[in-house]
């Protein structure tokens, strides 16, 4: 075996082998397999609700603001394993008498606290916020006055008690 | 046994090329970034295979990395720009977006 | 062996990425990047950066295609409704493209075989003296971003944090 790929190299060649694998079963399989689609066949659910329209919707641009803040946390967390391994390494510590370990944790706060500030200002300013359609008044007057509601409510209150 | 050196950077130079080519035939902003980040993944590649022979530093690899964060960063404002142009022109063809100041 | 998962991933990369330059359709094209991150992933885990293989499997297969997928998804709209409205992209200057692509292509491959690196004298030398990589990169890696390469890796926040600010400020419909 090639001493250059790590034992770690190794493992992760083989899931990635796995999931290519299947893949490949899969595409072998679309070509082998006939291919006699009909009416029923299609259809989403086989038996319950016809579906209507289109899958092809167009989604809501809001969603994007969300999967934005998690690709770039998703980044920043990538830097903080090669500092894991490092950072509590007795032999580095002893070097530099115990200034290794203060030195890199200051780094990565930092490091957080930087993007950290950037979700507060995101937060502070409300981007975050889930714009719901506002419920609409309307000055249409019922004939039933709210009393009787209320009475309707209490006698239903007595019965339960 | 090692990986020829040649053939790692021949699959980035054909990599690279597609992307050029992706870059330059498709009329649809998603699938341009797509060939930009083909182009990236070509320059990473040829740093990671350049790196093997620097086992002291890791140039090339910490800089792959900071290639990676650059085209996250990159792909986020971008398709931040397209959600923008798309709310403009109602379009994401390249071709029809050709007006400034519209 | 290893030349054999070399030769194999090497296959999936250029069959899937001319499949993205042929196919029409962006989702099709979409999970053909999907495959040609993970075979370059796999190349990484074969030249010995094994952190690298699995950053590149989390942020670009785990972060910069899901942002992709979204931007199919948020600037698609199905014509008339009809079921068959996948989006679809269309090409234009595939002469001229065709061409350019080939002759760098053609460049390319002239100057990587005349340039002959491998035996250059740093990488002779690196050979000789056996300093290859042999085992986890990743403890050498965190020593050097945190020594090293404190600067750019404290930019590298900086960037992100411009990055988050400006694509929110951009997207969101409030400002």
């Amino acid at each position: 075996m090639n001493p250059q790929i790590s034992a770690f190299g190794m493992a992760f060649l083989f899931i990635l082998g796995g999931i290519v694998l299947v893949l490949l079963g899969l595409a072998v399989a679309s070509l082998l397999r006939p291919h006699r689609p009909n009416v029923e066949k299609l259809a989403a659910y086989e038996c319950g609700e016809e579906a209507l329209g289109s899958v092809w919707g167009q989604f809501n641009g809001r969603y994007y603001v969300i999967a934005l803040i998690f690709v770039l946390f998703e980044v920043e967390l990538v830097f903080l394993f090669p500092w894991a391994t490092v950072f509590g390494q007795k032999e580095l510590i002893e070097i530099t008498e115990g200034r290794w370990g203060w030195f890199s944790l200051v780094e990565v706060w930092l490091f957080i606290g930087i993007l950290v500030l950037g979700l507060a200002y995101i937060w502070a300013k409300g981007h975050l916020e889930w714009l719901k359609p506002q419920p609409q008044d309307t000055d249409y007057q019922s004939k039933i006055p709210a009393k009787a509601y209320e009475r309707i409510n209490r006698t239903y209150q007595k019965n339960k008690t | 046994m090692q990986i020829p050196l040649e053939n790692i950077l021949i699959l980035s130079a054909f990599l690279f090329c597609i992307g050029l080519m992706i870059m330059i035939t498709k009329r649809n902003i998603v699938v341009v970034l797509m060939g930009i980040e083909l182009i990236l993944n070509a320059a990473n590649l040829n740093l990671v295979a350049f790196s093997q022979y620097d086992a002291e530093k890791l140039q090339g690899q910490v800089f792959a990395l900071f290639v990676m964060v650059v085209a996250a960063a990159e792909a986020a404002v971008g398709l931040a720009i397209l959600l923008l142009v798309y709310r403009h022109f109602k379009t994401a063809n390249l071709d029809q977006i050709s007006k400034m100041k519209g | 062996m290893v030349l054999l998962l070399f030769y194999f991933f090497c296959f999936l990369i250029v069959v899937s990425a001319f499949l993205m330059l042929l196919t029409r359709h962006i989702l099709y094209a979409a999970f053909l990047l999907l495959l040609t991150f993970l075979g370059i992933a796999a190349l990484y885990a074969l030249v010995g950066a094994d952190f690298l293989a699995v950053s590149q499997v989390v942020i670009y297969v785990g972060g910069v295609l899901v942002l992709l997928l979204f931007g199919i998804m948020l600037t698609h709209q199905p014509v008339g409704g009809q079921p068959s409205a996948a989006p679809q992209t269309e090409s234009r200057n595939l002469w001229w493209g065709a061409l350019t692509g080939i002759g760098f292509f053609a460049l390319l491959a002239q100057v990587i075989y005349k340039a002959d690196f491998t035996s250059k004298a740093w990488i002779v030398s690196a050979e000789s003296q056996k300093r290859l990589l042999n085992n986890s990169s990743i403890p050498h890696l965190g020593a050097n971003l945190m020594t090293h390469y404190l600067l750019p890796f404290e930019i590298i926040a900086i960037l992100l944090l411009v990055a988050l600010v400006g694509a929110t400020l951009l997207a969101s419909r409030k400002s």
